[in-house]
């Protein structure tokens, strides 16, 4: 139990010192930050203005204050309010993350359903045809960066095809169908890279796996392949997998900016380009810190559920 | 790994052997393409020309001409240079201090090693464009922003793999010997440990500007990264998606360039860690 404690407590130590960063980074700016704020196109701010910002974000009084203060308030979950239209930025997060998760776990069942069975036969097929054919797909579509997968497939199904919509959103609870088909479009932009990271991961540990002697007891024991495949040697390969989908996903918290950004997807991420165009500091350091806090905790679930799966890791 | 299959004769071996050199060729390529653009006889990439606004490719502008008439062929050789000294100098940055926090982690343990390797831990709680763009915020985009952003970004990267490899070869006897006929800690560690680990950090290097090159479009896409009028392959892509109905094309020359020069570095990082892997 020491090593679940000892790990629980690093992870609040990291989102401790991650939201005393979002908290400091303002005041590590060379100047004043509210004038820096304030002056777009290089005009010098209205002197009014800037004491009226100063006001707002709280930097008119001593800096410690400031600091037990927003971790005060970050306790009960307040996260100040939105440069832009004095809006609580804890709302709109809480209306925005949920559609940002549903993008990123799309992505991610497409991309298991695309990329473990393309790793399997690869791995069977060990130097045929399909192998180099998807690894050399998998080698491109992990080059192409994921805002140019997705301009293409605007391009090209959006707007030359006409087959789908070029992007937007639509509620769930409004229209099922609408809603699912603005979803895909996203959803498989995301999911062509992950796919290619999958079906890399599979492949190798399956190779790897199949050299194993438990494996060779499986099939002197005259076991079916199919058998042999499935249950004992990628019910083994998958841990790896597991693993570095998880990490990846972890990534992609932030990584959907991009593509939300393509689609027009009215996520958390898109909130948060908005906000660093507007230059909207509260708003954008309130997402910057729930992003980050959900990236702690996730790490942390893929270590807990790894010592749940994997006895030796609770030991180590 | 590298067993040779029985198949793999005559034409099959030669276009082997000749594939595995196009990373190393295409990467140099590009950088020589990239250092040569000043020199080259190409139209003023800045050069504003309305009345041929999208015009199609032409004899005296090869690739067509963008939103403000201005030469595409140009600007996409001009955005490379770009692309690739901000890759270049955040990975060139990062790669300096990486480098010395490992091997001060890694040499001296104790307390350099446990802030240099949790530091590291902290910059890895956020997610890499997040933390950039966190700072475009405060300080503007840019360049100038751009390359210390992105190289404190790929710090964690070059902190571990130095201080692993430090740590691997302090214990060996020569290490031993240098303490033994008193060089300086200072000297031991870059004369003595940093040639011994350069494998592994030049990966880390390609792998770094790789990423860079990435970072960087994918921020200069959003308006946030290199400002225009400067020409890059981000800002070139995110422009032209206004008008991809009329002038596909205009989109297509950036993204294959950059789609391109990503898979040359990758295939580059490929072959450079199985060679070092190979080396040991």
């Amino acid at each position: 139990m020491s090593w679940l404690l000892r790990r629980l407590l690093t992870s609040a130590a990291l989102i401790w010192v991650v939201a005393s960063i979002v908290f400091l980074a303002i005041r590590l700016v060379p100047g004043d930050p509210a004038e820096l704020l304030l002056s777009q196109g290089g005009m010098a701010p209205d002197p009014a203005a800037v004491a009226e910002l100063h006001a707002q974000l709280g930097l008119d009084r001593p800096v410690l204050i400031q600091y037990a203060d927003s971790l005060r308030r970050l306790a009960i979950g307040d996260l100040g309010r939105s440069l832009q239209d004095d809006s609580p930025v804890a709302a709109e997060i809480a209306r925005r993350l949920p559609r940002t998760l549903e993008l990123i776990a799309a992505a991610a069942l497409l991309a298991v359903l695309l990329g473990i069975p393309a790793g399997l036969l690869a791995a069977t097929g060990r130097d045929g045809a399909f192998d180099r054919a998807a690894s050399f797909v998998a080698a491109l579509a992990m080059a192409v960066p994921v805002f140019v997968v997705g301009t293409l497939l605007v391009l090209l199904f959006a707007q030359m095809l006409h087959l789908v919509p070029a992007g937007g959103y639509v509620p769930l609870a409004q229209d099922p169908l609408r809603h699912l088909e603005l979803l895909t479009m996203p959803a498989l932009t995301i999911a062509l890279g992950l796919a290619a990271a999958v079906f890399r991961m599979t492949r190798a540990a399956v190779l790897d796996e199949q050299r194993r002697d438990h494996v060779r007891t499986a099939w002197a024991k005259g076991l079916s392949p199919r058998r042999v495949l499935l249950r004992h040697v990628l019910r083994n390969a998958l841990m790896p997998v597991v693993t570095v989908l998880a990490l990846h996903l972890g990534t992609l918290l932030g990584g959907t900016v991009l593509v939300e950004y393509v689609f027009n997807y009215p996520g958390l991420s898109g909130l948060l380009v908005e906000a660093v165009n507007a230059r909207d500091y509260p708003e954008v350091q309130g997402v910057v810190l729930v992003i980050s806090v959900l990236f702690v905790a996730l790490n942390l679930a893929v270590d807990l559920l790894y010592a749940v799966l994997d006895p030796r890791v609770r030991h180590a | 790994m590298s067993q040779t299959r029985r198949n793999d004769v005559g034409l099959m071996y030669l276009a082997r052997k000749w594939l595995g050199r196009i990373p190393i060729l295409g990467v140099a390529a590009i950088v020589l393409l990239a250092l040569a653009v000043p020199v080259l006889p190409l139209a003023d990439p800045l050069h504003i020309d309305v009345a041929h606004h999208l015009a199609p490719p032409s004899l005296a502008h090869p690739l067509g001409q963008d939103e403000y008439g201005r030469d595409v062929l140009s600007r996409l050789l001009w955005g490379a240079r770009v692309s690739l000294s901000v890759a270049a100098g955040s990975a060139a940055l990062a790669c300096a201090a990486g480098v010395l926090l490992g091997l001060v982690g890694g040499f001296w343990r104790g307390a350099a090693e446990f802030l240099t390797l949790r530091s590291m831990d902290i910059v890895l709680c956020f997610p890499p464009l997040l933390l950039a763009l966190l700072v475009v915020t405060l300080l503007g985009p840019g360049a100038g922003t751009l390359i210390p952003v992105l190289a404190v970004l790929y710090l964690p990267g070059f902190v571990r793999v130095v201080y692993a490899g430090a740590l691997a070869v302090r214990a060996q006897d020569y290490v031993e010997a240098a303490h033994a006929i008193g060089a300086r800690p200072a000297r031991i560690m870059l004369r003595t440990i940093l040639p011994n680990i350069a494998g592994p950090v030049l990966v880390q290097v390609s792998l770094t500007a790789a990423a860079a090159v990435v970072l960087e479009s994918g921020l200069s896409f959003l308006g946030l990264g290199v400002v225009p009028p400067a020409p890059s392959w981000g800002l070139m892509i995110g422009a032209a998606r206004a008008t991809m109905t009329q002038a596909p094309l205009l989109l297509l020359w950036p993204c294959a360039a950059l789609s391109l020069t990503i898979l040359a570095m990758n295939a580059l990082c490929d072959a450079l860690r199985d060679l070092v892997a190979g080396g040991r």
